[in-house]
């Protein structure tokens, strides 16, 4: 919405720049977006001139040369290139020394021989309309060196105010004019709309015309008035002019009446041409699904049955609240004109405009809610300047279906909720200047104020709160202390031990080198493709968005992996050799989970790292290539600080490596896996290295975690310590081995940790040799041989029977 | 006997003491004590000696060799201890080469180093954090939140749907901002209550200044009691924290559909004064403003606290604050980041700079 300064100044008087203007509308809670200029920036040299004479230029067939009474002493010597300039006329004049809107500066210059001393104006050098067809002519009863100033707003200051959806009042310059009547005390004029040539006709309904509102929910009142004898043409130049530097092109006098009352009430109007209304009668009415209508801009429009319409007996003729139709459309040979000021349900024009993808400055306005009384105040302004602009004759009568809206709320103000609420007082007197500024009535009551709240404001002033707000926003928030609440809750705040466990896990992975990446909530549904899920995959239960933005973002991440690839691809293709990155957060699974919610989401902490495990450097020129054993690393890190008992499990990943997945297995299930990612996944992110990756529900992790550790004295009683090396068949796992020494030496062996693996000719053909540290402790003793030798045969005896083993050398 | 272990003893000190190396040393311990050596000879004689002659010169030739001993170890430690000196100073590398093996430090995203800083800081008063779904239902991000039904965030436009997702308050959606959970943590607990909500949020827009996820820290603190003066002090103390220590608060009026009062809260920037550089030039971080506006807070609306008021909520007897800021913003402003892209496109020599 644009607010030009000089308009704005005839309802309220202006005495601060436009800068303090914004601040001070900001400081009250109208945010301006920004200052504009419309016109030249001064409209100093801009006069009326007399049009003397005009003769032929004697070189130039489309010049004339002018003689131009401006005021001064002599006339002065214009020459000008319209086609349309006469003797005898009245014409806006640029003096030498004008600037121009777009900056040059004028001065005398010779057209062709002849000095030239001005220029005569046409609209569009003023920015006004488009029109160069020709001067612009004014009326006859200006003298001549008048101040352009003086006839139309040449040069004005305009505002772009922001309005807050709850602010439907301030759709209209008279609403900002009351604001700052508010804000800074300037003095307000009485409303434009105060003198109704039609008051007389209310009552009684116009003879000529019938109009039924079918569903009063959506549309709460219907006025309409009509105007016989009407003389369709240009607007006079000083409605054009205020129309833009409003940001409004000039249509014809009567379409620009409806917009000129429309930016000073902010209550929309529409005018039909009665003649083209089908049947003299009306019909407001839901639209029937897939009903066709020809807006005002051309287009044909399919409807459903949620919009609302106005139809006439030959069908749909208006599309309400957001765009006229066509047909019924004013023209020039329009001679009777009815004119429509209705109040509609804003939810539903809001969803007309967003369903057809057309906003207008009706429809903007009505999706506010606008108060039915307002139709009223439009109407009385519109017919002033129907009788004064258009020669037209209003018939006796006022059309209104559904009436005032509601009786007036009272709402008492208590100084004492003004303190509870705002943590300062403000003193009653000054409340009620305040609300009084604002429109509101004020009387006195014991312990505050009763206060009747304006039609204008009815929706958006209800309750205590809202006043106190309209009293504090306007008595300023600058002065109110600054204090600090107790806290009563009776609890410590700060972090939950969960919510510690998994700042820590990220400081473990931190540690350890990765950085951490925050990739895209959205994916592309072709994510399940590029991970090779079978058609059945769990994972390919997708959260999928109704309205995207794009295809490639129109589902949820099942998985936090791709965008670890995405960000590893993306840092390689700008010549990274290899990654460390880890992410922590949502992973989406589509169907309600255990806790009713709409989707089941968990926190995934997942990292990747592919390439040298860590930077080389002149001492370690070749660090070893990441594989499943840096993912497996990193979860022990991770899940060894969170103190949770994990072990590997086999499992079947489509998109890792099928020799190389594994899952990580809780006393609680599952609770995530590791491994390298599959060749052909890493292939289609590009990347032709083995990458080691990895995912944990550390929500889920972090849940399982113990409270606290509990004391173990691993101290008193130091173990005793050997390394056994124990030859398996190849097929026999590490974890195996290790139950089996455990199991076999229970309940002394405390720990048993593989160091080393081998494999080759010493140890034979499909077998491995593994190297074991093995603890023996006991929690009162410390252990001696003799004690430890029976357990140790025990061992033996079990690795042989169950794992095919036998001790090496 | 006598006369002789002192003249020995004499010279041996002399040249112990004009001794110039560890070799040197040892060929006089060799010279003076080893097991030809005259000293020791001269001691094994003392047995020969008349017994009343044995006592002194047995003491005697003893003592002058425990001098001599002591002598050879103190000049032979010193030795030594200069010679290591000596051999470690030409021991020396290029203390300049980089460390190795070159396992250097993680970090984490500025994001999350930036969400963290602010939970911090309302951990320090007092405030619990608490996360919530981010596929939500209408009721709890616009319904309960008393948005009007014509409300703009609604729009298709705006926000996201997400397919099969319920009717009506049910429907379900990409939350489109951290408010949700003020309805969810009222419905588990009841008054007084002060928590923070961190996490991520949608929204159907991008452009230089938006991304169509971000992610925002809602607070929320109710009691009987609360004032604006209280969220203005509250919001104070963040600033200060996050910006330092000579911010200045400005609260604007503005309109939430969730607070009543609402306000958009400002900062004092920390690049210039008044808007102004040192170099009197207009500040290119609040554009000449002198001010950063950095959240949207405002008084809890009583409309929310019906919808929760079963649980214990009477929007006669309570209120509360609530706000919401951006981190990315935070870190924006805080950090000289100039693009929002930055933060998702996840380039290690962005990463590197911060956490």
């Amino acid at each position: 919405m644009r607010v030009p300064i000089d308009w704005l100044s005839e309802y309220v008087e202006i005495e601060l720049t436009p800068v303090e203007l914004s601040e001070r509308l900001a400081m009250t809670g109208t945010e301006v977006a920004r200052v504009l200029h419309h016109g030249p920036l001064s409209a100093d040299n801009f006069v009326v001139g007399k049009v003397l004479s005009a003769e032929q230029h004697p070189d130039a067939d489309r010049l004339r040369v002018c003689s131009v009474d401006t005021g001064d002493s002599e006339p002065r010597t214009i020459v000008c290139g319209a086609p349309n300039v006469a003797a005898g006329q009245t014409v806006s004049v640029a003096l030498p020394g004008a600037v121009m809107p777009d900056g040059t500066k004028l001065g005398e210059a010779k057209l062709r021989g002849i000095k030239s001393s001005g220029m005569i104006l046409a609209e569009d050098e003023l920015g006004i309309g488009g029109e160069h067809d020709g001067i612009m002519v004014l009326t006859d009863d200006l003298a001549a060196g008048t101040p352009l100033a003086g006839v139309f707003a040449v040069s004005s200051d305009v505002l772009e105010p922001e309005l807050t959806p709850n602010r439907g009042d301030c759709g209209g310059l008279y609403g900002i004019a009351r604001e700052l009547h508010a804000a800074t005390g300037a003095a307000l004029s009485a409303p434009p709309w105060s003198d109704d040539p039609g008051a007389s006709t209310l009552g009684s309904a116009p003879a000529g015309i019938s109009v039924t509102v079918d569903d009063a929910a959506l549309c709460p009142r219907f006025t309409a008035r009509i105007f016989e004898n009407v003389t369709v043409g240009r607007s006079p130049i000083w409605l054009k002019a205020r129309l833009a530097a409003a940001g409004q092109r000039s249509i014809s006098n009567v379409v620009d009446i409806t917009n000129y009352v429309m930016l000073v009430s902010g209550h929309p109007l529409h005018a039909f041409d009665l003649d083209r209304i089908a049947g003299g009668e009306l019909t407001v009415r839901a639209a029937r699904d897939g009903e066709k209508l020809t807006t005002l801009d051309g287009e044909e429009r399919t409807l459903d049955g949620d919009i609302c319409l106005i139809a006439d007996a030959d069908g749909p003729t208006s599309l309400a609240g957001v765009m006229g139709g066509s047909r019924s459309e004013v023209s020039d040979q329009t001679t009777s004109v009815l004119l429509e000021v209705a109040v509609w349900d804003g939810a539903n024009i809001n969803r007309t405009s967003t369903r057809l993808g057309l906003r207008s400055e009706a429809s903007s306005r009505f999706e506010k809610g606008l108060s039915p009384e307002g139709a009223l105040e439009a109407q009385a302004m519109a017919s002033a300047l129907m009788l004064e602009l258009t020669g037209a004759t209003l018939v006796d009568g006022t059309l209104d279906v559904g009436g005032d809206g509601p009786a007036a709320n009272v709402i008492r103000l208590r100084d004492a909720r003004i303190i509870s609420l705002l943590g300062t007082p403000i003193a009653r007197e000054r409340s009620q200047a305040i609300l009084e500024a604002l429109g509101f009535t004020v009387t006195a009551a014991d312990d505050g104020l009763d206060v009747t709240v304006p039609h204008w404001r009815r929706d958006d002033v209800t309750r205590e709160a809202d006043l106190i707000e309209e009293v504090a926003r306007i008595n300023g928030l600058e002065s109110l202390p600054a204090t600090l609440p107790l806290n009563r809750t009776g609890r410590a705040g700060g972090l939950s031990h969960q919510q510690r466990l998994v700042r820590r896990a990220e400081d473990v992975l931190v540690g350890r080198g990765l950085c951490e990446i925050v990739g895209w909530s959205f994916a592309d549904p072709q994510i399940c493709d590029r991970l090779l899920l079978d058609d059945d995959h769990p994972l390919r239960a997708l959260v999928v968005i109704e309205n995207p933005m794009s295809s490639a973002q129109s589902v949820m991440r099942p998985s936090i992996l791709p965008s670890l690839l995405d960000a590893a691809a993306y840092n390689m293709a700008r010549g990274a050799e290899g990654c460390a990155l880890f992410e922590s957060g949502s992973v989406y699974r589509a169907g309600r989970g255990d806790d009713g919610m709409a989707a089941s989401e968990h926190h995934g902490l997942g990292a990747i790292v592919t390439g040298p495990v860590r930077e080389p450097s002149w001492a370690d020129a070749q660090p070893p290539a990441a594989r499943i054993e840096t993912a497996h690393a990193l979860v022990s890190s991770v899940l060894g600080a969170l103190g949770v008992d994990w072990q590997v499990e086999d499992g079947e990943l489509p998109f890792l490596h099928p020799g190389r997945t594994a899952m990580i297995r809780t006393a609680e299930g599952l609770l995530g896996w590791f491994g390298e990612v599959h060749p052909a996944v890493a292939a289609s992110w590009e990347i032709t290295q083995p990458i080691a990756a990895l995912a944990i529900d550390i929500g889920r992790a972090a849940a399982q975690a113990p409270s606290h550790s509990i004391f173990t004295d691993l101290t008193s009683f130091p173990p005793l310590r050997e390394d056994l090396a124990v030859i398996v068949p190849a097929a026999v796992t590490a974890a195996s081995v290790v139950a089996c020494v455990t199991a076999a030496g229970s309940p002394l062996v405390s720990r048993a940790e593989v160091f080393d693996v081998y494999s080759g000719e010493q140890v034979g053909e499909g077998r491995v040799s593994l190297a074991l540290h093995v603890d023996y402790s006991a929690g009162d003793r410390t252990l001696s041989d003799e004690d430890v030798a029976p357990l140790r045969e025990k061992i033996v005896a079990a690795l042989k029977v169950e794992l095919d083993g036998e001790l090496r050398g | 006997m006598i006369e002789r272990v002192t003249e020995i003893q004499k010279q041996a000190e002399a040249e112990i003491a004009a001794a110039s190396s560890s070799a040197a040393l040892e060929e006089l311990r060799v010279q003076y004590l080893g097991r030809k050596a005259e000293l020791p000879q001269l001691l094994r004689d003392v047995a020969q000696l008349p017994p009343e002659q044995r006592g002194e010169a047995g003491r005697t030739a003893n003592q002058a060799r425990q001098t001599l001993e002591v002598m050879i170890e103190t000049a032979a430690a010193r030795f030594e201890a200069d010679e290591l000196s000596a051999a470690l100073a030409d021991d020396n590398v290029d203390i300049t080469l980089p460390g190795s093996p070159a396992e250097s430090c993680g970090h984490h995203h500025l994001l999350t180093a930036t969400r963290r800083e602010i939970e911090d800081v309302f951990c320090g008063l007092g405030y619990s954090v608490v996360e919530g779904p981010e596929v939500e239902t209408v009721h709890y991000n616009f319904d309960a939140l008393n948005h009007d039904p014509a409300h703009p965030a609604r729009a298709r436009s705006d926000t996201f749907y997400i397919e099969g997702g319920g009717e009506g308050s049910e429907q379900t959606l990409l939350r489109t901002h951290t408010s949700p959970m003020q309805i969810r943590i009222m419905e588990q607990t009841p008054p007084p209550i002060a928590l923070i909500v961190p996490g991520r949020v949608f929204r159907r827009d991008s452009d230089a200044t938006h991304t169509p996820q971000f992610h925002q820290i809602e607070g929320l603190l109710v009691d009987e009691g609360v004032t604006l003066a209280d969220l203005k002090g509250t919001l104070l103390a963040f600033a200060r924290a996050i910006f330092g220590a000579d911010r200045e608060l400005r609260l604007r009026p503005h309109f939430f559909p969730f607070t009543e009062p609402s306000v958009e809260v400002d900062v004092s920037c920390f690049m210039c004064e008044k808007g102004a550089t040192s170099g009197g030039e207009r500040c290119s971080l609040c554009k000449g403003t002198g001010w950063l506006e950095v959240l949207g807070s405002g008084m809890v609306d009583p409309n929310v606290f019906a919808a929760v008021s079963e649980h214990g909520y009477d929007p006669d007897t309570h209120q509360g604050f609530a706000f919401g800021l951006g981190i990315e913003r935070i870190a924006m402003l805080k950090h000289g980041v100039p693009d929002l892209r930055f933060f998702y496109e996840n380039d290690l020599r962005f990463l590197r700079q911060f956490g």
